[in-house]
């Protein structure tokens, strides 16, 4: 039995869906929630190598790096933002985030 | 040996896919959160794996790089530097677990039907952007390099210029002067003036010098 798309794409929908899974399950655990995030990117990118090498065409590959890219921002940018949250409430839960509301 | 080459192909799929699915289980479940970013570290490790099965090794090897040598180390610098209570976090787990199951099913659901009935277009091979080469004329770095480098230069740009915003942005966030401690203000140093800090004193007789800049108390 020879592994084909189908398998990769399977992996990636159980990535994808473990990532939304998390973010339910963690409520109030920011950190825990940005790494379901950047689970949910890595699933996207097995999905876009994955179609890459099917259709012979390296586009996928390229934009899998921009991906890559844009998941190291985020992670530096929320996790900066995290600290300073930390630093300034004592905590990180996210339902006491509600400074800005009205 | 070709069949050979196969088996093992599938095994090694079936260990990087099984592998990298647990510790996608265990990033969301475990209990603590320093366990959650090693397991993190394990499913990215598994993927480069399946993504040198596919033959990407360029991209694996950026995965292991840039995942797990810096994504995966500031989560881990972040989760031991706060100091936080985690228990009280997890509190709540069990309560928002049916609503989570049951989206992810939904969501589950939904992707296998979308996958279970697209179809390729059979004309693909003509609309690609940029074939991939065929057997061993070029390795996948550089035909990754030649692409990058020419087509999609302002992409790569645009995304150099996303991480240096994203390093900027991380350090003027965090960055903080603490009151207590003493600095060097060179700027402060330089703009000094002869009247702020020296002053001609008139004594009167036999009572000394009393300074009259910067007298603390009294």
């Amino acid at each position: 039995m020879v592994v084909s798309l189908a398998h990769y794409l399977t992996v990636a929908a159980i990535l994808f869906t473990l990532g939304i899974f998390g973010i339910f399950l963690n409520r109030k655990n920011v950190i825990i929630i940005m790494m379901s995030i950047e689970l949910m990117l890595l699933a996207v990118n097995i999905n876009f190598v994955a179609f890459s090498v099917v259709l012979h065409d390296l586009v996928g590959q390229v934009f899998a790096m921009f991906v890559l890219t844009v998941a190291a921002a985020e992670a530096a940018i929320g996790l900066a933002i995290l600290v300073v949250y930390f630093r300034n409430r004592g905590t990180i839960e996210v339902e006491d985030i509600r400074i800005m509301r009205g | 040996m070709e069949r050979r080459s196969v088996i093992l192909q599938t095994i090694m799929f079936y260990l990087f896919a099984a592998l990298t699915v647990a510790s996608g289980v265990m990033v969301v479940s475990a209990r603590n959160p320093v366990h959650s970013v090693l397991f993190l570290i394990l499913a990215f490790i598994n993927s480069a794996g399946l993504f040198l099965l596919m033959g990407a090794e360029f991209l694996a090897m950026i995965l292991v790089i840039v995942y797990v040598g810096a994504v995966a180390v500031l989560f881990l610098f972040v989760v031991m530097m706060l100091d936080i209570d985690f228990a009280e976090l997890r509190s709540g787990f069990l309560r928002y677990l049916p609503i989570g199951a049951l989206i992810g099913f939904i969501l589950f659901a939904e992707l296998v039907l979308v996958f279970g009935s697209w179809a390729i277009a059979p004309s693909y091979a003509t609309v690609a952007a940029a074939p991939l080469p065929q057997g061993a004329t070029m390795t996948n770095t550089r035909a990754l390099g030649d692409l990058l480098y020419t087509r999609y230069i302002f992409a790569f740009q645009a995304a150099g210029v996303i991480l240096l915003v994203a390093m900027i942005g991380a350090i003027v966030l965090t960055l903080r002067h603490r009151v207590g401690t003493r600095r060097q203000s060179i700027s402060e140093q330089l703009a000094r003036t002869r009247a702020q800090s020296v002053a001609v004193v008139k004594a009167p007789l036999g009572s000394g010098a009393m300074p009259t800049i910067g007298r603390a108390g009294d």
